[in-house]
């Protein structure tokens, strides 16, 4: 095959992404009910039938929606859900939602693609910290706050400065440790100088007619489309953006939420197929909950049961899962009842898109959703 | 004083506090080794950032109920306290007992239970067991609420054995199911209230206000149990006796100290030595964590060679010995909730370890991207020439050298101020290399605080701060 290895971009939308104000059961009577006052109007849903639409802050999203290009996973959760941010964002990394659990998926993806840890820069992420959706142990992962500025000493003002800086670094880190911890130490600091010198070529290698707007989810989603086209072996990209914690103020908070991430989202699609490398990549879009189903007059408090999208020029679109009913006596606690486990969509990605087994990843054997192309 | 006294103090410091500045170290000296030891060990006034003038600040951390808040509330008192032993143990319990947000929702619970580790954390481990078992946050965090007479959960009574005491190989299955049976009926007192608020409340799933502890005598299985050996209907303070009582709670709780406190590494003829004292003043003292660690920093290994730089600096550790060397945090300042997100990025976010099993300790507290972050903060606090601490190292540089300081001296005499630190002869060079490039070969004129030479001074603190030698204790 000729094709350049597959890369997956995660968008995680932290806080609770609200699902009923995202893809919009328009249709349903229900809906408008018990949603009074925060809700998408009929006349502004943009239709994918006669029951559902996607919110109009999403219309990038449903330009790819309506070229095929987007998988819409409807319903998605997990059995017996928790309603902490913390810890159902946890159960989403770790794949593992009965107890506590140390490895992230995503991790253990990267460490299957690249097991002798031979590039640096497998796994990225696009922010400050490490998610736990990509901590294993011994598996190296870069977090980058900005690639423009990304590596040691960031701090210095003076370059001159910071370049004699750099360089005693180099040096200091650069002699044989006296025992194995010093050792250790030694060639962790190699390594995070070799990542940031790698990463910075990038932006440079860089050319392109998209211009991405000044938020943090497009700029992050540019320095990824950066990465991705300077081809330094980076196959996991991740980041995230929020807070979609929207218990008042919503519309106007979420809206402008989906804004960015749509059109983040859209121009990366749009810089891949402009660079031909459209067929390389999924992305995909996912929050730890979705929100309660009545809202509370101003916003929507935490609830169960969600969407995610999963998004790339090999991808079949379409609708996938149930969306589940919001009748009263359909409902969770008030929520909605999740009717696929997240670890199917997993599985999907890890079997059907890096041809990886996905059992030991996700912990477990899922039914495998069809919307990877053959 | 000698070289080797500053040497030695430094060292405890690291260990038993989070680094002392040298103004510190003076007054230390002046007491001698034990006398501090002592002083450690008996905290008195902790004489922190007292909470009228945080919350004047922060109004973050009036409630106290989120995290990064809360936390931030944690760090400066580490940051300000005149008793770096007790916030440093209580460091310890945290990790060893570790509770975390992730499932709580709530950070006021969290920061009683460390109130509670201050409390009972250097004396007697029984009492530190029992008020653990009883604790509002570890009930929830380990599912003791919903330990029953007629349904037990073994979650509280099986961790209890193997983490938070004997460890696992002690103990059999039969043993957890005993322990669990015995803490039944101790849960919540306000539990339905709190359940009935938080049907209100989405976001504070289990509620905004403080929990209590409760015994539930009609929920408590008084049956007959048979626990390692004994038989007895007993109850939980019957069954924290019997742990207490085990040769292996000793070895496991001497053994953590010893590896928070000493080495890393359990690995030498030394090192069983010293934690079989630290077990023989355990059971000498009836259970007294005090008497542990006194034996432990007077021991010979601990003021040796071989215990100096064995351990690598915990993230907590790093960031808040390197705001007290740097003189930061004294005072309130806005972006202080950063320094709990910092924290965070390293790998340790206070008052949020991911598992009821704490942080992986050790050289796996350095990844590359951790490192990037402990480098980059760390320069950046000491490349500050307003920082007070900085400004105590440049005026320390010119009275003992010369306000005309030469490219070895200040090098040393950094490496003295910040520590003292050893640093192998690779890493020295290259730091005289680093000044004498900045300098061009010239003498330094540190004179004033905005000379460039008061630059250099901090630059090259900052660098100090960056090198491998400054990630271990």
């Amino acid at each position: 095959m000729d094709k350049k290895e597959k890369s997956l971009v995660v968008v995680q939308l932290s806080g609770g992404n609200d699902y009923l104000n995202t893809i919009v059961p328009y249709g349903d009577d229900d809906y408008y009910d018990f949603r009074k006052t925060v809700r998408i109007d009929q006349s502004d849903v943009l239709q994918i039938d006669k029951m559902y639409g996607f919110n109009p802050h999403l219309s990038p999203i449903k330009a790819l929606y309506d070229q095929g290009k987007v998988a819409v996973i409807n319903g998605i959760g997990y059995d017996n859900p928790n309603r902490s941010h913390f810890r159902s964002m946890d159960i989403w990394h770790t794949a593992l939602p009965d107890e506590i659990g140390s490895e992230g998926w995503l991790g253990r993806v990267i460490r299957e693609l690249d097991p002798k840890s031979e590039n640096v820069l497998t796994g990225v992420n696009f922010g400050r910290g490490l998610p736990r959706a990509l901590g294993v142990r011994g598996v190296p992962v870069a977090s980058v706050g900005n690639l423009e500025t990304y590596g040691l000493f960031t701090d210095m003002q003076d370059e001159a400065e910071k370049s004699l800086a750099l360089r005693a670094f180099t040096h200091m880190y650069g002699g044989i440790g006296k025992d194995s911890v010093m050792e250790y130490l030694g060639q962790t600091g190699r390594d995070a100088l070799k990542g940031a010198d790698i990463l910075r070529t990038a932006p440079a290698k860089y050319s392109s007619t998209i211009e991405y707007a000044n938020n943090s989810i497009a700029q992050n989603m540019k320095s990824m489309a950066q990465v991705l086209l300077a081809d330094l072996g980076t196959r996991v990209f991740y980041t995230q953006h929020g807070s979609f914690d929207t218990h008042s103020g919503e519309i106007i908070s979420h809206a402008k939420l989906w804004d960015e991430v749509s059109g983040a989202v859209a121009d990366f699609y749009d810089d891949l197929k402009e660079h031909g490398r459209d067929e390389e990549v999924i992305v995909m879009i996912f929050s730890e909950f979705g929100r309660r189903i009545k809202d509370n007059g101003s916003g929507t408090d935490h609830g169960s049961g969600g969407v995610a999208f999963v998004i790339g020029s090999d991808i079949n679109g379409g609708m996938y899962g149930q969306y589940p009913s919001i009748k009263q006596a359909d409902q969770l606690e008030g929520d909605l009842r999740s009717n696929n486990d997240f670890r199917s969509t997993y599985t999907t990605i890890i079997d059907d898109w890096f041809g990886l087994d996905a059992i030991p990843i996700v912990n477990g054997q899922f039914e495998k959703f069809n919307f990877v192309k053959a | 004083m000698s070289t080797q006294d500053v040497t030695l103090m430094a060292h405890l410091m690291r260990r038993a506090g989070f680094s002392a500045t040298r103004s510190e170290l003076e007054k230390f000296l002046d007491k001698g080794y034990e006398q501090t030891v002592e002083d450690l060990l008996s905290p008195g006034d902790p004489g922190n950032m007292p909470d009228d003038l945080i919350r004047r600040y922060h109004v973050e951390q009036s409630e106290l109920r989120e995290l990064s808040g809360a936390g931030a509330y944690w760090l400066y008192r580490m940051i300000t306290t005149n008793n770096p032993l007790e916030e440093k143990l209580t460091l310890f319990w945290h990790g060893l007992f570790a509770t975390g947000y992730a499932k709580l929702n709530q950070a006021r619970a969290l920061l009683n239970q460390i109130d509670m580790f201050r409390s009972y954390g250097l004396g007697n481990f029984k009492d530190l067991l029992i008020n653990l078992s009883q604790d509002p946050a570890m009930i929830i965090w380990l599912d003791n609420n919903d330990n029953h007479k007629d349904a037990i959960n073994e979650n509280y009574g099986r961790e209890l054995l193997e983490l938070f005491s004997m460890g696992i190989g002690n103990y059999t299955e039969d043993d957890v199911k005993e322990c669990a049976r015995a803490f039944t009926g101790w849960t919540l007192k306000n539990a339905e209230y709190m359940a009935m608020r938080a049907g209100k409340d989405s976001i504070w799933p289990y509620g905004r206000i403080a929990w209590h502890y409760e015994y539930r005598n009609d929920d408590h299985d008084e049956g007959k149990k048979t626990f390692l050996g004994h038989e007895g209907n007993f109850n939980g303070e019957d069954i924290i006796q019997i742990i207490v009582d085990q040769q292996a709670t000793a070895k496991f709780v001497a053994t953590r100290l010893f590896q928070f406190f000493a080495s890393d590494d359990v690995d030498s003829e030394s090192h069983d030595q010293v934690i079989s004292e630290m077990m023989d003043a355990y059971f000498d003292s009836g259970y007294e964590i005090k008497s542990v660690l006194r034996t432990l920093f007077n021991s010979d290994y601990f003021k040796s060679d071989e215990c100096m730089y064995s351990r690598v600096k915990g993230p907590v550790e790093s960031v808040v010995g390197t705001a007290r060397l740097a003189g930061s945090y004294q005072l309130p300042q806005m972006d202080v909730d950063k320094l709990w997100f910092q924290t965070m990025f390293m790998g340790q976010g206070v008052l949020a370890p991911p598992t009821v099993e704490g942080w992986h300790e050790g050289v796996e507290w350095i990844d590359s991207g951790s490192l990037v972050e402990r480098v980059n903060y760390a320069a950046k606090e000491f490349g500050d020439t307003t920082k007070s601490g900085v400004r105590d190292i440049i005026s320390r540089l010119s009275d003992t050298y010369s306000e005309q300081i030469n490219v070895p001296d200040l090098v040393d005499g950094c490496l003295d101020l910040i520590g003292p630190i050893q640093v192998g002869d690779h890493t020295r060079n290259s730091l005289i290399d680093f000044v004498s490039e900045f300098s061009d070969n010239n003498v330094l004129d540190i004179s004033s605080f905005d000379s460039k030479g008061s630059k250099c001074v901090a630059q090259t603190l900052g660098l100090i701060a960056s090198t491998r030698e400054y990630q271990l204790a």
